[in-house]
């Protein structure tokens, strides 16, 4: 820049950028900011262009046009390693650590310390036991990365930045898999970076999280920046309607079913280690909330439930009848399903089409002495299709490409078409932008209107008061407490209960 | 017509160079197609979805179009073929009163000529002085006996092969007295030796084991599985019906106790199937050490049980399934593995059982999850595995006509590599049972054109592997793209 400007001069400026993949323009002149020493929330949903953004900030994709400057001068940036000679360092979601080896050789993998071409270890030590030190975490250097905690694993990857001398440190969902007290840890370190000059670009879906660490948030759609502005002149729906493109009269879209008999009740549930005398009941039209910690025991009770794992003891009835579970198979032949938390690694056989996703654990009804009828199949899932809103180019289409809000509504279509009476969501939510998190919404107002019982784990305590008609919170494996004036309730109430 | 010494190779050299720019122009035309596919990624299409699954079908052609460009030459008629073509030459080029003399070997094949040609010249009005069968020693002896009756000669109707006899070709000059005789051959014609119907058949009849055991495999490998032990299997199918059928009457064994032995084999090969499928369900012992531990004791069993020895003693009828061709002349083998390939192919495409294999390769928890018995289905593929190998021994044993302990070696190896060159994912979830069959014929073809081109055999090994490297890297193309390009994460 010829003149010199008044206030601080921008650390990165990305504009211009235009990138297109076939049959798509994910980035149409996109521009980004960010200056030393500050937070930028990068928001928008799926497919609105963050991941893309970042990645030609990266180097991983080519861009068509447009310029980066860094410290006001061109950067030529075209592969991953030109980002890191640039001092730019991304924090993905799935770490990028080798979990067979150590958080120190994690941290100096590619970089290591040599004399005569013997590794250095106890120098690399001294240097990784003082990144962490910097980061106030308590990490042993010699603890291999797979026996660390998710938390744990990310200070690693913080400190690997660090190591490379990142001036931009890009985080992607980096609580999306932390606990509320590793979240607080998290946000101490990125406010630690900050005081040292780093600048960061926070990607997060979680808005709560934007107003506490941000000093400016990006909002993207459609592959344009629709505007940049300081999170203070911001309120949370603006945020929203930024990114959805309009209004949003309510995030939780709660209407209550009435509410009928019991229907699943299930006595003394117990898993040694994970779940201890876990007893509760379910009734028609209700949704109740599963909530606590990472860790409380909240999937373990689902999995038990559903004869996923085996229960130590425990009984499980419908309807008053008692069930032998002794399999998945066994529960959904009951009526029952789970809608599990992970769904690339549980819920979906990602390399088969849409439509053998769908039909799946219902395929005895789609057959004919062994032989499958594909026409009725596909019938049953357009009607679906139709009903749920999932938006996909063809039945035959596979599972892998589709959205992560599409993919979950395909397994919703899945558990649907098999008349599951009773349905546990684990995290139904996570990893959805915000439209479809409403559309989600909506679906289980849905169910309980027709009768089903909904039971509903979550981490997201807005999520839980709004969309519950009952609370239980788990606690090191037993219900800690249960809330049933949900409407009168409060974040704190429920977190008291989660922390024992 | 006279016998001339024709070069039977001429101008091969020329042609292979022009085979090998045939070969560059056409795999440029094929790259650009792919790179035109790759373009359209995302819209799906039939097209692309036939070359992701058949690609290799071009291959297989490209290799068969090769073979043939490559193996063009004259071929000499053999059989009634060629006593058609001779008599009819003889009819238009000879006169009526010539005295002529048959020469062939023995044989079906020559007898089939020898018989059709004195037929044929009856029946013309030529005068047959006699017909010979044997060797050059009978062929002198016939022509010296001729020349002592005074009878005179005029012309020698014989086979090529035996037309180049020294006895035959200078019968006019060592013999005075049949000075001025003519040697006549039916013409020979051009056409590839890779495309007779012999050598086609022989191609199909060589992979039809591989091809058996690789519908096992394919299963296997689908489900995220291998199954080391089927070369194994193929010696012990082979040996246990041997030795029943040596037991059960030996040479004069009855039909129905040869198919009670073939199917004890196989069942008997089911049954380890079984074991494998077995210990890596409930230990979750990994399949390639499961079954690596049964390729040894399979191997072992079979060794003992022949005592180390090959067993012969088997009826002649037993090389019917092996060796015999009843339907239009396709070996019955060949049949028997065209309908397995059929009803794997229903199976896999249209059953509820073959959607739950390509669910369990894809990912076994959700498909758990989604209350599938996955220990049931993973105790099927490895049972059909062990079948299929059981059928593939008895085959083998069929065609040999003897059971040893020694047969299928390295099988399990080949029929990985044609499961892998049909497009089936190491990784499981993802293969096509016809690709597979694909799969087994590219490395028949090869091996065969190879044999046919003369290529020596340790060459022949170098070449097989290179080519079922190319041969998937080229698939793998198709569905990432340039490896090196690869190394970045792909778009989102």
């Amino acid at each position: 820049m010829p003149t010199a400007p008044a206030v601080a001069k921008p650390l990165l400026v990305m504009e211009g950028i235009d990138k297109s993949f076939p049959g798509i323009r994910a980035l149409r002149q996109a521009r980004l900011d960010l200056y030393a020493g500050e937070v930028l929330a990068l928001l928008g949903e799926n497919g609105a262009g963050k991941s893309t953004l970042i990645k030609v900030l990266t180097g991983a994709h080519a861009r068509d046009a447009g310029t980066i400057l860094i410290d006001g001068r061109p950067a030529a940036i075209a592969s991953p390693l030109d980002a890191r000679r640039a001092g730019i360092a991304v924090i993905y979601q799935e770490f990028n650590l080798v979990p067979t080896l150590t958080a120190r050789e994690n941290i100096f993998l590619g970089r290591e310390e040599t004399a005569a071409g013997f590794l250095r270890r106890r120098r690399e030590h001294a240097q990784a036991l003082a990144l962490f030190e910097r980061l106030g975490v308590r990490v042993d250097p010699e603890a291999l990365c797979r026996n660390l905690t998710i938390a744990q694993q990310q200070a690693v990857e913080i400190a690997k930045a660090l190591g490379l001398g990142a001036r931009i440190i890009v985080m992607d969902e980096p609580s999306a898999t932390l606990t509320s007290q590793e979240v607080d840890r998290l946000f101490a370190i990125i406010r630690d970076l900050k005081g040292a000059g780093i600048a960061v670009i926070y990607i997060s879906h979680r808005l709560d999280e934007i107003f506490e660490i941000a000093d400016r948030a990006a909002v993207m759609r459609d592959g344009e920046t629709i505007g940049t502005r300081a999170v203070k002149d911001l309120t949370r729906d603006d945020l929203i309607e930024m990114m959805v493109g309009r209004p949003i009269e309510k995030e939780f879209p709660k209407v209550a079913a009435p509410l009928g008999e019991p229907r699943l009740v299930v006595d003394g549930l117990s898993r040694a280690g994970v779940v201890r005398n876990v007893s509760f009941s379910v009734r028609r039209g209700e949704v109740l909330g599963l909530t606590g910690l990472v860790g409380a025991g909240r999937t373990e009770v689902a999995r038990l439930i559903f004869g996923a794992d085996r229960r130590d003891a425990g009984t499980i009835r419908l309807d008053g009848r008692t069930l032998d579970i002794r399999s998945p198979r066994d529960a959904i032949r009951a009526g029952l399903c789970l809608l599990t938390e992970d769904r690339k690694a549980q819920g979906l056989v990602l390399g088969l089409p849409v439509r053998e996703n769908f039909s799946l654990p219902s395929l005895g009804r789609f057959s004919k002495a062994g032989f499958v009828r594909r026409r009725r199949e596909r019938e049953a899932f357009a009607a679906h299709a139709r009903g749920l809103q999932i938006k996909v180019a063809s039945d035959e289409a596979p599972t892998r490409n589709l959205s992560g809000g599409n993919q979950q509504k395909v397994v919703l279509a899945k558990w649907l078409e098999s008349n599951s009476e009773v349905i546990i969501f684990d995290e139904p939510t996570r990893g959805i932008d915000v439209g479809t998190k409403y559309e989600i919404y909506l679906l289980i107002n849905d169910l309980a209107a027709r009768g089903k019982s909904v039971i509903m784990i979550s981490s997201e305590l807005p999520e839980v008061l709004g969309m519950s008609d009952r609370i239980l919170v788990m606690h090191e494996g037993r219900l800690s407490g249960e809330i049933t004036d949900v409407r009168g309730a409060t974040q704190e109430q429920v977190l008291a209960l989660a922390v024992g | 017509m006279q016998a001339a010494a024709t070069p039977r190779h001429g101008g091969l050299r020329s042609r292979r160079d022009v085979a090998a720019d045939v070969i560059h122009v056409m795999c440029r035309a094929k790259e650009q197609r792919e790179n035109r596919l790759m373009g359209m990624a995302g819209s799906g299409g039939a097209t692309r979805r036939f070359a992701t699954n058949y690609g290799m079908l071009g291959v297989l052609a490209l290799l068969c179009l090769i073979f043939s460009w490559v193996t063009v030459q004259e071929q000499d008629r053999t059989g009634s073929d060629a006593a058609a073509y001779l008599a009819r030459g003889l009819a238009h080029g000879a006169p009526k009163s010539s005295k002529i003399l048959i020469v062939a070997k023995t044989g079906q094949e020559d007898a089939r000529f020898a018989d059709a040609l004195e037929a044929a010249l009856k029946q013309d009005g030529f005068r047959v002085a006699g017909k010979v069968q044997g060797g050059p020693r009978e062929a002198k002896k016939a022509l010296q006996e001729i020349a002592d009756a005074g009878g005179g000669l005029d012309i020698i109707a014989t086979t090529r092969e035996c037309a180049d006899w020294q006895v035959v070709a200078a019968a006019g000059q060592t013999i005075p007295a049949l000075a001025g005789v003519k040697v006549s051959v039916a013409p020979a014609y051009t056409w590839p030796t890779f495309l007779k119907t012999e050598n086609l058949l022989n191609v199909a009849n060589q992979i039809v084991v591989i091809a058996v055991i690789a519908i096992g495999m394919t299963m296997v490998i689908i489900t995220g599985g291998i199954d080391l032990s089927v070369g194994s299997l193929v010696a012990l199918s082979a040996v246990v019906a041997a030795w029943l059928i040596a037991r059960w009457g030996g040479e004069g064994a009855t039909p129905a106790a040869m198919v009670l032995a073939s199917l004890s084999a196989i069942v008997a090969c089911g049954m380890v199937g079984l074991f494998s499928g077995a210990v890596i369900t409930l230990f979750r012992i990994p399949p390639f050490i499961a079954t690596l531990a049964m390729m040894l004791v399979a191997s072992g069993l079979a060794f003992s049980l022949a005592q180390g020895q090959s067993i012969y003693q088997i009826p002649d009828s037993f090389t019917w399934l092996g060796r015999g061709a009843d339907l239009l002349g396709i070996p019955n083998a060949v049949i028997l593995m065209i309908a397995l390939y059929a009803a794997a192919w229903v199976l896999m495409s249209r059953t509820v059982l073959g959607r739950y294999i390509y669910a369990v390769g894809g990912n076994p928890e959700a498909t758990r999850l989604s209350g599938i018995r996955v220990r049931g289905v993973l105790l099927f593929v490895y049972v059909v595995s062990g079948l299929a190998a059981g059928l593939g021994g008895v085959v083998t044993a069929s065609q040999l006509k003897s059971g040893a302990p020694t047969y299928g070696q390295m099988y399990e190896l080949y029929v990985i590599a044609a499961v892998v060159v049909g497009g089936t994912s190491l990784a499981g979830g993802e293969g096509k049972v016809l690709g597979t069959l694909i799969g087994a014929l590219i490395i028949a073809v090869i091996w065969n054109g190879m044999n046919l081109t003369h290529v020596e055999s340790y060459t022949q090994k170098i070449i097989l592997g290179m080519v079922i490297l190319a041969a998937v890297l080229l698939d793998s193309l198709k569905t990432r793209s340039w490896p090196w390009r690869s190394l970045k994460p792909p778009a989102a």
